[in-house]
């Protein structure tokens, strides 16, 4: 499980570099973004590009973040693969949370 | 000559896999490197997996909580659908009932939800769910769309 955070003027990034977010590591995915989100950035982008699956486990570590990084912030998420969207769409988080369809979209959203 | 579209439609596969969510990630990596999962589409596979992957975890979970035990997962292609069947000697349903999965009501003025959403997601992703105990043995079974 590896999460890179990167800096962007006002725009802290986190790209998951990694295949899934599931049970067996979401406490630990949960862990890292509290610290990596302990920043003034104004918004933060979770990149899941590289993501090919999440479970519900995976899906409640991201609620967790979110939650986190309130209530004045959002966690914004970006580039999510076709199964990610799937659990999304079927729970209707994709209602709650600010999605982008790829890092690039979301941060020229920010200029 | 081409083989009998029989020989197709009867492939299946068994796989035992540890109550433990790593050996679950390790199985399903497994599993979906084999036929018959392995030759169908990219939106089957993903509904496969969440469904089974949901199953698993719960096994975890709730039958085998303080113990460790196998799991058994067979997965057929019988016509045009995914028969499924997961099978564990952990403790059994409550009242011998699957779980409801009623969706969460997201009107974003409460607290979100951070778990709950696994048997929301089998039951909307599989159909003819069957939950049966057989003497010491949860038999969970359902078929998906491929």
């Amino acid at each position: 499980m590896e999460l890179l955070a990167e800096n962007f003027d006002d725009v802290l990034v986190i790209r998951a570099d990694q295949d899934r977010i599931d049970a067996a590591c979401a406490i630990r995915f949960k862990d890292l973004m509290r610290d990596l989100t302990q920043t003034s950035a104004a918004r933060i982008i979770l990149d899941m590009s590289k993501v090919a699956f999440i479970d519900s486990s995976g899906l409640g570590a991201i609620v967790a973040a979110m939650k986190a990084v309130g209530p004045d912030r959002q966690l914004e998420l970006a580039g999510l693969t076709d199964t990610v969207q799937k659990v999304f769409r079927l729970t209707r988080m994709d209602t709650i949370f600010k999605i982008h369809d790829s890092l690039a979209f979301g941060m020229a959203k920010a200029s | 000559m081409t083989p009998p579209p029989e020989n197709v439609r009867s492939s299946k596969t068994q796989i035992t896999i540890a109550s433990d969510f790593l050996a679950i990630r390790h199985g399903l990596l497994i599993l979906f490197s084999q036929e018959p999962l392995a030759g169908l589409s990219d939106d089957c596979r993903g509904r496969a997996e969440i469904v089974i992957a949901e199953a698993l975890n719960n096994i975890v979970e709730h039958a085998y909580a303080d113990e460790f035990g196998d799991i058994e997962v067979s997965i057929g292609l019988d016509g045009t659908e995914l028969a499924c069947q997961i099978a564990d000697k952990g403790r059994p349903m409550p009242d011998s009932q699957l779980p409801a999965g009623l969706p969460h009501q997201l009107d974003g003025g409460g607290d979100l939800p951070e778990g709950g959403f696994g048997w929301f997601l089998i039951r909307s992703l599989a159909k003819d769910l069957r939950y049966s105990r057989l003497e010491d043995e949860n038999r969970l079974q359902f078929r998906l769309a491929t």
